[in-house]
């Protein structure tokens, strides 16, 4: 028998470490592989033809409820998730919660035939499962996936048709946004939805990857973070400097904030980027920024219209 | 290992920590002033991104240490922490409340988050001292304890039930100051923590005996003409006062306060001459390193120095314990 190498202690401890950032990496590639496949693909797994029609529906996502009324189903719903908005009637609906917090007996009270629920809520469809509920389980991703839910949610609801022409309404209005800035100088753009006010602490912007990425493409932008394919990216000022976007758009969407613009000095501590040295770092406002629903096509107009105004004169 | 060992470390952690990053910069370049500031990239990364971001780190890490280090000998609790009096959750509060319900607006430069995150941390210091003030005579520090464990398991629970109140995005926004972040990316923050920090590191540095003696047990203390009610009050503000400054600058950083004392314990030896000033340079150290891991290592997106505090510390704390006891 070979006599074995004796590996020194510290070989050996370098070696573990190696092994364990190897098995983090490999979590975070399976992760990303999962994230591509589509959301089509897994509606269509549901295979909606086997249901009835759904005439008592809880939607506890806001992009889906705003989804069922504009396809004209939101008379069908009986309560709303603790974060919905708008249209303004969902303020008469009663709340069930939201995804850290769904509150199944108040779900389970109003007898719903069909709840739409986050994907990611593996309890609250176990719970459904055994009350014999059916669900509808929502996954946001990119801007493609945007309509292919409306179109999936539209046939499981029976109202198909209206599902497809605001599906292809959507369609028609990213496709006339991308026809305005073809062939414009398309900047190297940041887009920022989250920072502490008053200063550049714990500044979150739109990776690589997401409706929001999709939506800056679209008004014709370069996605300054494009190589990191995660949905948001906590940043720090250093990866800002290094970056030099030449314009960052900061999103902001609580209602009432009438401080937003005064905030953006806080950008002229980094004078050297381009977008702070040419003046365009750029506010928009409104919920529809971070509601991947039907009013995307019109939010990624205003992000067009702010990066290429001279295309919309 | 001496205190000039701790400090020569700290003294070359401290100076390569803003030359070193995920972006390259040159040094000729940094302090070249033939180059407008506002086009010099190279100055701006070092000044504006990564000087401040290294002062925070010196300021929290070592405020948290030596605030651990006070709170287990008068608690008389190795596991006891800048934590286990509620002052981390007070503080996190504090920054919750202001992020939920949109008031953090800036004060002169400042968000208003490290300010009602002190006062998250001043308010839970309020109820600790008055605890401490009411105690009697004799009383075991177990009450103190028990006391402390029963506010943070309080300003928890607001803390949930406030995040549940406020939008999904507030709760992100929420969870993301709880991963902790010295990215302060300004001097402002770290000059107003610097001044309530400095001073309390004053007040714990004329407690060196008052803590190798009350370690023992308060009878023994007194014994030997210690007052330490008098000499318990000092330390628990200072050491509140080091906590809440340090997570209102930082957020809650987990693991420094409570195991960066023990690290320097197994170094140097239980005397409190050296266990203050040790644990005041590693903390700070520990800090610096774990940042400086957390913006290079993990790419541009970096990694919050929270995570990476336990991910290195873990390992750290368990190799020196082995090798101490085997």
């Amino acid at each position: 028998m070979a006599a074995v190498p004796q590996v020194p202690m510290r070989r050996r401890a370098a070696w573990l470490v190696v092994a364990a950032v190897a098995a983090l990496a490999s979590g975070w590639s399976a992760k990303a592989l999962a994230e591509r496949s589509s959301t089509a693909d897994e509606y269509a797994r549901l295979k909606p033809s086997r249901f009835e029609d759904a005439h008592r529906i809880i939607s506890i996502i806001p992009a889906t409820t705003e989804m069922l009324f504009a396809m004209g189903a939101g008379d069908r719903l009986v309560a709303v998730g603790s974060y919905d908005r708008f249209p303004a009637a969902v303020e008469q609906l009663p709340r069930v919660g939201a995804l850290l917090d769904p509150n199944v007996e108040r779900i389970l009270s109003l007898r719903p035939d069909l709840v739409i629920l986050y994907g990611t809520q593996s309890d609250l469809r176990t719970q459904l499962d055994r009350a014999r509920v059916a669900y509808f389980p929502y996954v946001h991703r990119g801007l493609p996936d945007i309509t292919a839910t409306i179109r999936a949610l539209g046939d499981r609801v029976g109202v198909a048709a209206a599902a497809t022409g605001l599906a292809d309404a959507i369609d028609k209005q990213l496709g006339d946004v991308r026809a305005r800035v073809a062939g414009a100088a398309r900047p190297k753009t940041l887009l920022v939805f989250g920072r502490e006010t008053g200063t550049l602490r714990n500044i979150e912007a739109s990776g690589g990857v997401g409706f929001l990425h999709d939506m800056l493409e679209a008004a014709g932008g370069v996605d300054v973070l494009a190589d990191l394919k995660q949905q948001s990216v906590t940043l720090s000022t250093e990866v800002v400097l290094a970056r030099a976007p030449e314009v960052i758009i900061e999103l902001r969407y609580a209602r009432g904030d009438t401080t937003a613009a005064s905030d953006l000095r806080a950008w002229n501590a980094l004078a050297s980027v381009p977008a702070v040295k040419n003046r365009r770092v750029l506010l928009l406002q409104g919920e529809e920024f971070v509601v991947p629903g039907p009013r995307v096509g019109a939010a990624t107009e205003r992000m067009a219209r702010a990066l290429h105004p001279e295309r919309f004169k | 290992m001496t205190i000039a060992g701790f400090g020569a470390l700290t003294l070359v952690v401290c100076v390569a920590a803003p030359l070193v990053g995920a972006t390259a910069i040159h040094l000729s370049r940094v302090f070249d002033r033939t180059i407008p500031f506002a086009d010099n990239v190279d100055a701006q990364v070092f000044f504006v991104a990564r000087l401040p971001r290294v002062l925070a780190a010196i300021l929290v890490g070592s405020s948290l240490a030596v605030a651990g280090v006070v709170f287990q000998a008068f608690l008389r609790n190795p596991l006891a922490s800048p934590d286990t009096l509620g002052l981390s959750t007070g503080a996190t509060l504090g920054a919750v409340i202001v992020i939920t319900f949109h008031i953090d607006t800036a004060v002169l430069g400042i968000s208003a988050v490290p300010i009602a995150s002190f006062l998250g941390a001043a308010i839970a210091l309020g109820i600790v001292y008055a605890m401490s003030i009411a105690r009697r005579h004799g009383t075991s520090t177990t009450v103190l304890l028990l006391a402390g464990v029963a506010l943070s398991a309080f300003f928890g629970a607001l803390n949930r039930l406030i995040q549940v109140l406020g939008d999904f995005t507030d709760t992100f926004r929420s969870i993301r100051w709880m991963m902790g972040s010295l990215d302060v990316g300004s001097y402002t923050d770290v000059v107003v923590s610097f001044v309530p920090i400095a001073a309390a590191l004053v007040a714990v540095a004329t407690l060196p005996r008052v803590l190798d003696l009350v370690s023992l047990g308060a009878a023994a203390a007194e014994s030997r003409g210690v007052d330490v009610r008098r000499a318990e009050r000092l330390a628990l503000v200072s050491a509140s006062v080091l906590t809440g400054s340090a997570v209102s600058l930082g957020g809650p950083i987990p693991f420094v306060g409570i195991i960066v004392p023990h690290i320097v314990r197994l170094i140097v030896g239980a005397d409190h001459r050296l266990v203050l000033p040790a644990a005041a340079l590693f903390g700070g150290t520990f800090l610096v390193l774990c940042d400086l891991l957390a913006r290079t290592v993990f790419g541009a997106g970096g990694m919050p120095v929270g995570a990476v505090t336990a991910l290195l510390g873990g390992p750290f704390f368990l190799w020196l314990l082995f090798r101490r006891f085997r």
